[in-house]
Parts: structure tokens; C-alpha cells; sequence
């Protein structure tokens, strides 16, 4: 091949040194431009091993049993937990949860299984769209429809908030497990002469079941660790309340206001409950991560 | 197992297999022999549907209804005003200013990066380093701004104070590195929003990328291409969805609250300066709000609020026909070819 290519006109080009340059600049360039994409990708994830280890050593050593169990103590003493926060965290979750699960998974429910036309899509974009609204946005949405009819801050329009930015997130993902589900298995059970309703109740839905509930738990994730539409919805409150009606405690905000103050010992307790919360959201993703390949496999 | 094996495509066939393999006459008398129950159930579940549409409407209008006051007192003048007192006069240029600026320069520090990451993943790495390298992304999507924040303050400010000092010592008399070297400021906040938006352009992005046809790329090898050389073609399809993720980062940038009003600073002001303390719209909400006690000052932060809802949702809009269109697009090539 070689000492034939000398004799034709491309192979002429090629010896002669010219094209080997610029294949050579080529090759270069391939190499480079791989070099930098590993690049931007160690980029992209040391803050996130930074943000896990500073995580794991400063928050680990803050966490005991007095931090799940005890109330806050007054500063200046040291100890205590923050019980009314987590206690706090979970009305709030739970009340946004009510909230935001049974819209989500209904119009999850409609998107993909009589989802086709201008009206579903309209609600597919608007559901992509309100993702992407601001989450204080949404925190001054409750504020409008629950915090002033009622004239005070309450753990009612903090869940309110929570339950409005759950809403996609459950919508998108449970659409996407539904879907999952093998379409034999709707006709097998139409051919038995079932309804649809009936099909989509006793055979789609326990079988996408595991995949909704991952998916749920990501949003939940997703929810507790929100700050900002708390501030003035929920608001804090010092002491221990399970009141719907009164501002209400909860993580994320505690998190905020002992990392803003000045005292050693309550930057000490915000890592720890940012251990708590960062476990949460690694748990959920790592299991949503898992449900998610074993739906792929049912759909193989 | 083995029905489910045998199913083609379930997830991509646009219609339903029994529309699709049914004769005619079913699909024809299907709306008419519907039982109760159905449409019952689709009446419902399509009623949840649109609740969603209610949200995002009554979130524009209430907002406006309660930014009112303060809309009909200042008009335009409140995006142009630098004064906030606090009693009669709220003009929102400086959190303009911080919110706009502190987004664009973390745009410019996440853009590359994220392009690299997305390339990387969707044409370079093999496929046991891309699920680990997808999940690594994702939880970075997935950890809440309050920890960002608190990463911020206690790991990032220190270390950028540093670079702060050394460049005020060695290089301050260009503007960009003028001010007051303390870590909490303009550079902080562009910092940490840039970490936060790059897994969501990079995603985006990784999608749009898989979605170009395999062929093109094929075909440029074919010609004797580099990889390289390859990735570019399919990259010059991507771009519509590549602006649309960088749209969609650039939404999330701007509305980010907690991880910005704990290393921003906090004080307006209006300066090119990275250095400089700064404030942005989402972190003057989030620190006034629960304080403000005049109605005209509750009304100027909501309109603040309303202005973020505003661009947030043109961007997102656009954003999403952006990049459904290079998926459409590529999805229906890749069939025909």
C-alpha cells in the first residue's frame, strides 16, 4: 500500500509532508479538546466533594442524641438540638406533600395516559415552566393567598409554598414512570373487558407504583431542604409548635439564621442540620437512581 | 416477562398500542361507548391537569394585584431609582444591577464548563463513567440552596478572600479587582451561582446532544473526520437546545435566593467591581420581606418579586420550545434515517 500510494497523486500529497501537518493539527486538536472536556468535568465536581466532606467532618461531630431530642438552648450555653425544627420540617413537608402529590400524580395521570393535544401540551410546558419559577416567588404566592386573608404567618402557607414547588417535580417524574409502563399490560387488561379507568387504577398504576414513589421521595427531598419561601410564610418561631395557624419552625430556615449569626456554637448545630438534610437528598437520588434502571429493564 | 419483552416501543409510540393495532370501528365509537366511570376519570384527572395552568396564572395575577400600589406610585421609575428608604421611595436599580450582573458573570464561568461536561458525557465517556459521572451532576441539581449557602460562607469566602487579596496587592489598579478584597461579595456570589446552574445547562444540554441523530456523527467519520471534528457537526445541530439550556440556567441563576443572600453581602450598590458587596432582588425579598411593615414597602418588594416571576417565565418559555425543537427535530430524522 505503501509504496503504491508514492505513485498516485493522493499519495504524492501525502508524502509530501503537508497533509501529514495538518492531520497531525487534527489529531492535536481532538486530543485537546478531550483534555478539556475531562477537565470541565473535574471542574464541575470537586465543590461537590468539597460541599460532601466539609459536610461529613463539620456536621457529623455536631450531631447526638440532644440534637434530635432537645429543644435549643438560650446562646451562650452549649448543647441542645434543634427538635422543634425537625418536628417543624416535618407539619411543613407533610402538609405540602398533602398538598402537592395528589395534583401532581393526577395530572401526571392525565399527561400520559389520555395526554395528547394542544391542552396536554399546553400543561406539559407549563409544568417545565413552573419548575422553573423561583422559589421565592412561590413563597410570595402564599403569602398573597394564604398569609393575607388570614393576617399572620402560619405553618399553613409555609406548606402551601412547599406544596405548589412540589407540584412538577412530581408531575414530570411520575408522568415518566407511567409511561414506562408496557403497553401490553394496559390491552391485556382491556382485552379482560376492564374500563380504562380501571385499567389505569389496578394495573398501571401498582405497577409504576415503586417508580412513583422514588420519584415522590425526590420531590419530598426536594421540598424539605427549600429556605426562601419559608422566610416569610412559616416564618421561625423559637419555641415548640404543632399549630397550623402559627408560624412554625423548620430546618432549612433554622439553618439559615444560625449560619447568619455570629455565634461559634450555632454555626456548629447549622452543619448539623445540614447533615441531615444532605443525607436526605444522597438517600432519595441514590434510590430513585436504582428505581429508575429497573424500570428501564421492565421496559426492555 | 416474556409479554412484556415482546412489547416493541411502548414509551416512544405516540399513539397507544390499542388506538394503533384495533380496527377502525372501535376508534371510531370510542367516544360515544365510553362507560361513566371513564369519563368520570378522565374528567377528573384532566381537571388536575389544569390546575397547574391556575397556578401560573393566578401566581402573574396575584402578584400584580398585590405589586399594585406600588406599580401605580413609581411606574418605570422603579426599575431606574437607586434610592430605597425604606418609607416613600423604593427604586430597585441596585438589585437589578446585582442580580443581573452576579447571573451573567456565573453564566460566563459555568457555560464552558458545562458544554465540556455535557459533550463529555454524551459523546466521549463510556457508558459505567457517564451513569456515575449523570448521578454525581444530578445531586449536585439536587443539594438545596441553604447548604450551598453555608458552604459558601464557611468554604468558599475564605478561599476567595485570598484570591481577593492577592489580586487587590498585585493588580487592583484594573477595575474588575478594585474594592474591598473581604471575600462577601460580587465574586462569591457569581461563584456559587455558577457551581448551581452548571448541572442544569449541562444536562440539558447532554440530552440535547443525544438527541441529534447518530448518523451525522456517523457520517462525519465516515469522511475521515476526528472526533473531534465529528462532535462539531453534531454540536452545530445542538445549538438551539444548547441556548435554550444556557436560557434555563440563567432563569435558575436569577431567581437563586439563599445560596446569594449569604455570600452576597448584602448592601446595593452599583459597581463593575468583583469585590465589591453587593445585593440581589431575590436576597432584598428574602431579608425584607417578614420585616417590611408600610404597605407601599411590602408592594415594592413584591413588585421586585413580580419582575423576577416575569423574566423567569419568559425564560423558561423560551427556553423549552428552544430545546423541544432540537429534540423534535432530531427524534423525527433519527426515524427516517
Amino acid at each position: 500500500m505503501k509504496d503504491v500510494s508514492v505513485f498516485t497523486p493522493a499519495g504524492r500529497l501525502l508524502s509530501s509532508g503537508l497533509v501529514s501537518a495538518v492531520y497531525r493539527r487534527r489529531r492535536l486538536m481532538d486530543l485537546l479538546m478531550t483534555g478539556l472536556a475531562g477537565l470541565a468535568v473535574l471542574v464541575a465536581v470537586v465543590p461537590l466533594f468539597s460541599i460532601l466532606i466539609s459536610v461529613a467532618i463539620r456536621g457529623l461531630s455536631a450531631l447526638n442524641l440532644d440534637f434530635f431530642t432537645k429543644m435549643p438552648v438560650p446562646i451562650g450555653e452549649t448543647g441542645g438540638g434543634v427538635l422543634n425544627a425537625i418536628v417543624g420540617s416535618g407539619i411543613l413537608v407533610g402538609l405540602g406533600t398533602l398538598i402537592g402529590l395528589p395534583i401532581g400524580l393526577l395530572s401526571a395521570i392525565y399527561l400520559a395516559e389520555y395526554g395528547r393535544g394542544r391542552l396536554a401540551d399546553t400543561i406539559r410546558l407549563f409544568t417545565e415552566v413552573m419548575s422553573g419559577v423561583p422559589s421565592i416567588v412561590v413563597g410570595i404566592f402564599a403569602y398573597a393567598i394564604v398569609v393575607r386573608p388570614l393576617h399572620h404567618f402560619s405553618a399553613l402557607a409555609g406548606g402551601v409554598a412547599l406544596g405548589i414547588l412540589m407540584i412538577p417535580v412530581v408531575t414530570r417524574t411520575a408522568e415518566e414512570m407511567i409511561r414506562m409502563v408496557p403497553q401490553s399490560l394496559r390491552e391485556a387488561g382491556l382485552a379482560l373487558g376492564l374500563p380504562r379507568w380501571r385499567v389505569t387504577v389496578s394495573i398501571v398504576l401498582p405497577s409504576a407504583a415503586s417508580g412513583i414513589v422514588t420519584g415522590a421521595m425526590l420531590a419530598v427531598a426536594r421540598i424539605a431542604g427549600e429556605t426562601a419561601p419559608l422566610l416569610f410564610t412559616a416564618l421561625n418561631n423559637a419555641f415548640f409548635s404543632t399549630s397550623l395557624l402559627r408560624p412554625i419552625a423548620s430546618l432549612p430556615v433554622q439553618i439559615y439564621t444560625y449560619a447568619t449569626s455570629p455565634y461559634e456554637e450555632l454555626h456548629r448545630i447549622a452543619w448539623g442540620a445540614v447533615f441531615v438534610l444532605v443525607m436526605m437528598v444522597l438517600i432519595t437520588n441514590l434510590l430513585t437512581r436504582l428505581a429508575v434502571r429497573s424500570g428501564y429493564e421492565m421496559k426492555r | 416477562m416474556a409479554i412484556e419483552r415482546a412489547d416493541p416501543d411502548p414509551v416512544r409510540s405516540e399513539q397507544p398500542a390499542v388506538v394503533q393495532s384495533l380496527p377502525g370501528p372501535y376508534v371510531r365509537s370510542r367516544r360515544r361507548s365510553r362507560s361513566l366511570g371513564d369519563r368520570i376519570f378522565e374528567g377528573v384527572t384532566t381537571g388536575f391537569g389544569m390546575i397547574i395552568l391556575l397556578i401560573v396564572v393566578a401566581m402573574v395575577v396575584a402578584l400584580g394585584w398585590e405589586a399594585w400600589p406600588a406599580i401605580r406610585r413609581f411606574g418605570l421609575g422603579f426599575l431606574t431609582g437607586r434610592e430605597w428608604n425604606y418609607v416613600d421611595q423604593f427604586g430597585a436599580l441596585p438589585y437589578v444591577w446585582g442580580t443581573v450582573y452576579s447571573s451573567f458573570l456565573a453564566l460566563a464561568m459555568a457555560l464552558p464548563i458545562s458544554l465540556g461536561v455535557a459533550i463529555f458525557l454524551a459523546e466521549m465517556a463510556p457508558l459505567p463513567v457517564r451513569t456515575v459521572l449523570s448521578f454525581l451532576v444530578e445531586l449536585l441539581a439536587a443539594i438545596p440552596s441553604v447548604v450551598y449557602g453555608l458552604w459558601g460562607m464557611f468554604v468558599l469566602v475564605p478561599l476567595v478572600r485570598q484570591l481577593e487579596l492577592w489580586l487587590f496587592l498585585h493588580a487592583h489598579f484594573i477595575p474588575l479587582f478594585s474594592g474591598p478584597p473581604i471575600g462577601f461579595g460580587m465574586l462569591s456570589a457569581a461563584t456559587v451561582l455558577a457551581i448551581m446552574i452548571i448541572p442544569t445547562i449541562a444536562s440539558v444540554s447532554r440530552d440535547v446532544l443525544l438527541a441529534v441523530p447518530a448518523s451525522q456523527r456517523e457520517a462525519a467519520l465516515a469522511l475521515g473526520a476526528t472526533r473531534w471534528e465529528a462532535i462539531k457537526v453534531a454540536l452545530s445541530n445542538a445549538v438551539p437546545g444548547i441556548i435554550g439550556a444556557t436560557l434555563l440556567g440563567l432563569g435558575r441563576a436569577l431567581g437563586e435566593t439563599m445560596a446569594v443572600t449569604m455570600v452576597i453581602g448584602n448592601i446595593g450598590s452599583i459597581s463593575i467591581s468583583l469585590f465589591q458587596p453587593a445585593y440581589s432582588m431575590a436576597a432584598l425579598i428574602a431579608n425584607e420581606f417578614s420585616e417590611a411593615t408600610t404597605n407601599l414597602h411590602v408592594a415594592a418588594l413584591i413588585e421586585v418579586g413580580l419582575l423576577l416571576l416575569m423574566v423567569t417565565l419568559v425564560l423558561n418559555l423560551f427556553s423549552r420550545l428552544l430545546v423541544r425543537r432540537v429534540a423534535i427535530t432530531g427524534a423525527g430524522s433519527h426515524v427516517k434515517g
